[in-house]
């Protein structure tokens, strides 16, 4: 029954440590409030009895482990999610990412892809798509698998031209996906440029420099500590004056690096490394 | 019955409920120190005027939609962003969570009044006003197993009565009150330290 919770602070700990020692993957650095409770949602569903029996199902088998990483990991996300962002970045970012011959743009975090075909669409519209190179990541290799086929369920797609058009979108949606059947496929054209691949925020170390990074409602899952770190790892990430992108309702005025960056505009969350 | 003294207070509404949170605001002595947090159910993607017109209403005061770890501070009105689920960590920091609606609602009643609770405990009041769904009803059954105080505003003075009804179904020891008896509620039972 959902009377008592399963899993409290004290067992959480135990499972990430273990889970840690077992397969590599450190959830220590996540906020632990949402957490708990994507953890004890999983313990329901995979009808554990307790934190020990979910603790002992997790190490011995690891398909229930990647179905783990899956579930408390959160992996919602839309195309042109947030219009006014999108707007902004048309505005303020592409025009000075034009100026540079080979735009390099890391999604951190990219989820199953949808932002970061959003991007892609706003490169293709500002004439700049071929000469981006475009790196998403993300800690899980489903939603990688599923990012690479470009494929989405067709019944979002009203919303998303909604979306699209709100970001000041002026072209026809339609002409971006092919729809079959009740899915919708992103056109290849726009999606051949993009490189995916794992990458894990809170272990993995700088692979290359960019001109943006785009890191939108994943850092909101970890702890202050956890996000000084992936912070730190972006500033270095970032070439002189290149641009960082949180979600609305990110801030880097908790964290260590704030003097760091310029903020290009407070509302969308776009920042600016001032070195 | 003993009485609590509170930390924190967290107002859930939905439809019908936009005019019993401004009466309240307004109500609110300009030394009132406790939190309040309020989540209402509102339109995704569309933007939004409401802190705006929650200041409007509470005459001035301090109405903010609070960021990702910000931290929990007296005297403020805090409003639960759109399209987002609003927690909060052990050290009183906002945590905020972009997961599925629940019952279709991002922000949902349900977590916030979870999250707040298992935090403050006996320290929380929680206050349930008129709505169209069923959020909420889950949030005042966790409120009341950690020992925190729950109100539901009485059906007949609910614009819509499907929220407060079935939070009252499912909490028969929740305390039902009108708009006035929450305020009064509000005012004299708090450990307001002024």
């Amino acid at each position: 029954m959902e009377e008592s919770e399963l899993i409290h602070t004290k067992e959480l700990k135990e499972i990430l440590q273990v889970l840690f020692h077992r397969y590599g993957y450190d959830f220590t650095g996540y906020a632990e409030g949402s957490l708990l409770r994507r953890v004890n949602r999983f313990a329901k569903e995979i009808k554990s009895l307790s934190g020990y029996d979910l603790k002992y199902t997790l190490v011995n088998d690891e398909s229930v482990f990647q179905q783990f990483v899956e579930e408390v990991t959160v992996n919602v996300t839309e195309l042109f999610r947030d219009p006014m962002y999108y707007k902004i970045l048309r505005e303020k970012v592409l025009p000075v990412l034009a100026s540079y011959p080979i735009i390099n743009i890391w999604h951190a975090g990219c989820s199953t892809g949808e932002e970061v075909f959003s991007m892609c669409i706003l490169l293709q519209e500002a004439g700049l798509l071929k000469r981006a190179r475009i790196y998403a990541t993300d800690i899980n290799p489903a939603n990688l698998e599923k990012a690479k086929s470009g494929i989405m369920p067709l019944r979002h797609m009203k919303e998303y031209t909604a979306n699209y058009q709100q970001s000041g979108g002026k072209r026809d949606f339609a002409d971006y996906y092919t729809a079959r059947y009740d899915n919708a496929l992103i056109n290849e054209e726009l999606r051949s440029g993009i490189i995916f691949s794992q990458h894990n925020l809170v272990s993995d170390n700088v692979f290359n420099e960019f001109q943006l990074i785009s890191c939108r409602n994943v850092m909101i899952y970890f702890n202050k500590q956890l996000q000084n770190r992936v912070l730190k790892l972006f500033h270095e990430s970032l070439s002189s004056l290149g641009f960082l992108t949180l979600g609305l309702k990110e801030t880097l005025r908790f964290s260590n690096i704030q003097d760091k960056f310029d903020t290009i505009d407070a509302t969308a969350k776009i920042f600016r490394n001032r070195e | 019955m003993k009485e609590n003294v509170f930390d924190i207070i967290l107002i859930g509404g939905s439809a019908g409920s936009l005019e019993v949170i401004a009466y309240l605001l307004q109500s609110l002595p300009k030394t009132f120190t406790i939190p309040v947090v309020i989540i209402v159910h509102r339109m995704k993607n569309t933007s939004s005027r409401l802190d705006k017109m929650l200041i409007k209403e509470s005459g001035l005061r301090n109405v903010i939609e609070p960021e990702d770890k910000e931290p929990v501070k007296p005297g403020i009105i805090y409003l639960a962003p759109q399209n987002y689920h609003l927690l909060v960590e052990k050290d009183h920091s906002f945590s905020l969570d972009y997961s599925e609606p629940i019952n279709f609602s991002r922000p949902s009643i349900d977590l916030s009044f979870e999250s707040f609770s298992n935090v403050y405990g006996a320290n929380t009041l929680a206050v349930l006003l008129s709505g169209a769904n069923k959020d909420g009803a889950e949030g005042i059954k966790k409120v009341l197993q950690r020992s925190g105080t729950a109100l539901i505003q009485s059906p007949e003075t609910a614009e819509y009565t499907a929220m407060p009804a079935a939070a009252l179904e499912m909490n028969k020891t929740a305390i039902v009150q009108s708009p006035v008896q929450i305020l009064y509620r509000i005012l004299h039972n708090s450990n307001n330290k002024t």
